[in-house]
C-alpha cells in the first residue's frame, strides 16, 4: 500500500497474499524502490514480514506485509541491499530466507552465540594472508571486528563483523511510549541524538495525530543541523589527521567542540540530550540566546571555512584523498547506501529534499561525486556550508508561537514510518501499535546499517594502509547498527 | 605553506587553562544535584531510571542518573542541579547523594601517585553504550583541552597502559574483550568507570544483554554523567593522580 512518511496508517491494510508479496517486493525494488526497512513482526506463534520501500524521486513510501510461519524466499540474490535485513530476520526470528548466500549472525544475540565466532570469507593461495583487528581498536572508538584478506598490501576483501555493542534497545521500546522511550531514542547512536530523537518523536506524533508547532519544528531543525555541523567538522579534521595534515586536524578538533557547545547552549547538553519530546521541544530560545547563538555560529563558521579550505589546496592531502576507497554509483545504489556516502558516489538522495519535513520545504543541495575519499570529504564541506546557511536563516526568522503541543493516546492497530536525515544519512523508524495503543513493535534502521557494506566495498582492491582513511571517510556508527 | 601559516595565525592559541576560575558552563547545564528536602516521593516518581530512593535511605544515586532533569522539573522543592561539574567519586557508595556533603574522588595512595602522578596512560575500552562518552574522551585530546600537558594520554595498547577507562554498560558480547584488555595491563593498574552506563548500566540498566563491569575488575574512579562533560572527566582523572585538589 502507498503511504507517506510521518503519516499514520492502518497496519492491517498493508497485508497482501504471500505469493503476491514476493512478486510485488521484487517489482517495486526493480522499479527503483529502495528498501527502507525489512523485518518480521511477531504475531502470535507466527510472524509478519514487512517491507518498507521508498521511492526517493517521488517522495513516496510503500508498505507491504504478509504472514509467514516458516522459510521464505530470499530476495538478496536479486537485491543485495536486503542482505543484512534478511540475515537479521533469520537471526532474530529463526525464519530462514531460502536462497540467501550466507546467513551469518549479525549481532550474536542468540543463545550460545559467541561474538565474532562465525565463518568468514577466506582467500587461499601463495602469500595470501589474513589480518584480524578488534574488537578493541587502537583509538578511542567503539568495538568491532575486521578481517582483511590480503596479498601484500593489497586487500582482496574486508569483512566487518559487529554486534559487540548490542544492548537490546529495540525490544525495550515495545510496550512504550513510556518515560524511558525518549532516552532510548537519544542513545541509539549517541552522536546522532537529534536525528534519532526526532525520528522517534515523528513516529509518536504521527500515531497520535498531533500537529507540532512550527517554532518547535524549526528549533528541532536547528539542533539537527548543529549536530551535522559538529560531526562533519570533526570528520574533516579526523580525515586530515589520517593523512598527517595536522593544521586542519587540530583546528577542526577544536571547532567541533564549539558546535557541541552551541548545542549545549540551547539545551544544556553537548549532544542535544533532553531537547526533544513528543509534541515539541523542552527548551525555547529567547532573544538573547538567539543573538549569542548567531554570533557563535558566525565566528565558528568563519574558522571552519579557514581550516577546511587548506585541505583542497594542499597537494599532500589531495594526493591521498583522490582515488582512494572508491565506491561506484552502481555499488552505492545496489547496496542501498545513504547519506553523504551515497551522495559522494553520485546518488541524489537526501531525506530533507526527497521526503521533506519540518522547515525543510524547498531544500536543495547539488551533489555528485567520484565516490572516493575526496568526494566523501568534499560532500561534507558542501553540507557544512548548507547547514550553516539554514541555521542562520532560521535564527533570523524563528516562527512565533508555542514550542510544544500536547500528545494524546496513540491510535491503536496502526503504524507509521518516520524518516529523518541524520548527519550520517537517512534514519528510519517504523512503529506498530497494538489494540491498546502501545508499541507492539518498533524497528530502528540507522544509516550505518546500510553503509557498513559500503566501507567493505571501498577497501576492495585497495591498500590495507588506506583502511583508517577509508574508515574515517564513512565514520559509521557501531552502536546504531548493533542497537 | 604560506596559507597554512596564515591560517595558524588566524586560528590563534586555543588551549583553555585548567583548572581555572573562569570556566563558564552554559546556563542550562545540569551539574551536581542538590537535595533540598528529604521528601523525594514526587521526584522519585518521575525518574525514568530509579535513581531516586525514598524512605529511610532517601537520596539521589548519581551512578544511575542520566541528568535529564525530570526530577527538578517535577519537584523543584526537592531537587535542583547546580553548575558544579566536579562529580567524580572514589567509591560507588559516595555517588548516593543524601543531604550531606558530597565526597569527591580521592587521590591514589602515595605509591601509585609517585608512579602515575606525572605520566598516566590509559587504554580506553568501549563496551556497549552509545559512543558519546568515547566522543567526550576524544575531545580531551584536542588542542582545546590538551590532555597531554598533564602527562595523561590514551594509548593504543593495554601493554603500554597504567589502567583502563571503561565506557558502556559492558554488553555480554564485550565482556571477554574487556577482561582480556584488563588482564593485559600490568599491575599496579587503575580502573575508571566513565559514564552512567559503565557505573550502573545507564539507560540500559537491567537489560539481559548487559552484564556491567565484572566484580573482579575493581573500579578506582567513577565518572557520572550521560555522557559526562569533558570537564568532569578531566577533573576526575586529575583528581585521581593528584594534579588538582
Amino acid at each position: 500500500m502507498k503511504t507517506g512518511h510521518l503519516s499514520c496508517f492502518d497496519f492491517a491494510a498493508s497485508d497482501i497474499d504471500a505469493g503476491i508479496f514476493f512478486e510485488t517486493a521484487s517489482s517495486r525494488l526493480a522499479a527503483g524502490g529502495r528498501a527502507l526497512a525489512y523485518f518480521a513482526v511477531p504475531e502470535g506463534a507466527a510472524h509478519r514480514l514487512v517491507l518498507v520501500v521508498g521511492f526517493d524521486r517521488e517522495g513516496r513510501v510503500e508498505v507491504y506485509s504478509t504472514p509467514v510461519a516458516g522459510p521464505f524466499r530470499a530476495l538478496t540474490p536479486s537485491f543485495p541491499q536486503l542482505h543484512l535485513f534478511e540475515r537479521e530476520i533469520y537471526e532474530t526470528c529463526g525464519l530462514k530466507p531460502e536462497g540467501h548466500p550466507w546467513l551469518k549472525p549479525i549481532r550474536f544475540n542468540t543463545p550460545g552465540a559467541l561474538p565474532g565466532v562465525a565463518d568468514y570469507f577466506t582467500v587461499h593461495g601463495s602469500q595470501v594472508h589474513e589480518v584480524a583487528v578488534g574488537p578493541v581498536h587502537a583509538g578511542v572508538i567503539e568495538p568491532g571486528h575486521f578481517r582483511f584478506q590480503c596479498h601484500g598490501e593489497k586487500v582482496f576483501h574486508l569483512e566487518i563483523m559487529l554486534g559487540y555493542q548490542h544492548r537490546g534497545v529495540e525490544k525495550r521500546l515495545v510496550g512504550g511510549p513510556d518515560a524511558r522511550s525518549i532516552h532510548y531514542a537519544e542513545t541509539l547512536a549517541g552522536d546522532t541524538t537529534a536525528g534519532h530523537a526526532w525520528a522517534y518523536c515523528g513516529a509518536v506524533e504521527a500515531l497520535c495525530g498531533v500537529n507540532v508547532p512550527s517554532r518547535a519544528q524549526t528549533l528541532r531543525a536547528v539542533m539537527l543541523e548543529l549536530e551535522r555541523l559538529a560531526n562533519h567538522t570533526g570528520d574533516l579534521g579526523a580525515l586530515a589527521g589520517d593523512v598527517a595534515y595536522l593544521p586542519t586536524a587540530s583546528f577542526c578538533g577544536r571547532l567541533r567542540g564549539d558546535f557541541l557547545n552551541m548545542t549545549a547552549l540551547v539545551c544544556g547538553n553537548r549532544f542535544g540530550r533532553n531537547m526533544f519530546k513528543p509534541g515539541g521541544v523542552n527548551f525555547d530560545l529567547d532573544h538573547a540566546l538567539i543573538k549569542e547563538l548567531s554570533l557563535r555560529l558566525e565566528n565558528t563558521y568563519r574558522d571552519v571555512e579557514n581550516a577546511v579550505s587548506l585541505l583542497w589546496d594542499t597537494s599532500s592531502v589531495t594526493d591521498r584523498f583522490e582515488g582512494t576507497g572508491t565506491v561506484s554509483k552502481e555499488a552505492a545504489e545496489g547496496l542501498g547506501l545513504v547519506g553523504p556516502a551515497a551522495r559522494a558516489s553520485g546518488v541524489g538522495l537526501d531525506t530533507r529534499r526527497n521526503f521533506p519535513y519540518g522547515p525543510y520545504e524547498d531544500f536543495t543541495l547539488g551533489v555528485s561525486g567520484s565516490g572516493d575519499v575526496y568526494s566523501r570529504a568534499y560532500v561534507r564541506w558542501l553540507e557544512i556550508q548548507k547547514s550553516a546557511e539554514l541555521v542562520r536563516g532560521w535564527l533570523e526568522a524563528l516562527p512565533a508561537g508555542p514550542v510544544a503541543a500536547e500528545c494524546g493516546e496513540l491510535k491503536p492497530d496502526s503504524a507509521a514510518v518516520s524518516l529523518i536525515e541524520g548527519w550520517r544519512g537517512q534514519i528510519c523508524h517504523f512503529s506498530v501499535t497494538g489494540p491498546d495503543g502501545k508499541f507492539r513493535y518498533y524497528k530502528v534502521v540507522d544509516p550505518s546499517f546500510h553503509n557498513w557494506q559500503g566501507l567493505a566495498m571501498a577497501l576492495r582492491g585497495g591498500e590495507i594502509s588506506d583502511f583508517p582513511l577509508c574508515n574515517k571517510s564513512f565514520n559509521l556508527s557501531y552502536c546504531g547498527r548493533d542497537l | 605553506m604560506i596559507k597554512a601559516l596564515i591560517a595558524r595565525l588566524k586560528q590563534g592559541y586555543r588551549t583553555m587553562p585548567f583548572p581555572s576560575a573562569d570556566i563558564k558552563l552554559p546556563p542550562r547545564y545540569l551539574g551536581l544535584p542538590r537535595l533540598k528536602s528529604a521528601k523525594l516521593d514526587r521526584a522519585a516518581a518521575v525518574c525514568p531510571f530509579g535513581a531516586i530512593s525514598t524512605g529511610a535511605e532517601a537520596g539521589l544515586d548519581m551512578g544511575r542518573c542520566v541528568f535529564c532533569g525530570a526530577c527538578a522539573k517535577a519537584a523543584p522543592e526537592a531537587v535542583e542541579f547546580s553548575k558544579d561539574y566536579k562529580l567524580c567519586a572514589s567509591s560507588r557508595r559516595d555517588l548516593l547523594l543524601t543531604g550531606k556533603e558530597f565526597k569527591r574522588a580521592r587521590t591514589l595512595g602515595a605509591d601509585l601517585r609517585r608512579l602515575f602522578g606525572r605520566s598516566f596512560r590509559l587504554r580506553q575500552v568501549s563496551a556497549g553504550g552509545c559512543g558519546a562518552c568515547e566522543a567526550d574522551c576524544n575531545v580531551l585530546q584536542t588542542i582545546g583541552w590538551d590532555l597531554g600537558r598533564f602527562g595523561v594520554q590514551f594509548t593504543a595498547s593495554p601493554r603500554h597502559a597504567d589502567g583502563i577507562l571503561v565506557t558502556g554498560p559492558v554488553t555480554k558480547n564485550m565482556e571477554l574483550a574487556l577482561r582480556k584488555t584488563y588482564f593485559a595491563v600490568s599491575s599496579p593498574k587503575v580502573v575508571i568507570a566513565c559514564g552512567a552506563c559503565a557505573i550502573g548500566g545507564g539507560p540500559y540498566a537491567g537489560h539481559e544483554e548487559c552484564v556491567g563491569i565484572p566484580q573482579d575488575i575493581p573500579v578506582d574512579l567513577y565518572i557520572p554523567g550521560c555522557p559526562p562533560h569533558p570537564l568532569t572527566i578531566l577533573d576526575g582523572i586529575l583528581r585521581l593522580i593528584g594534579r588538582v585538589d
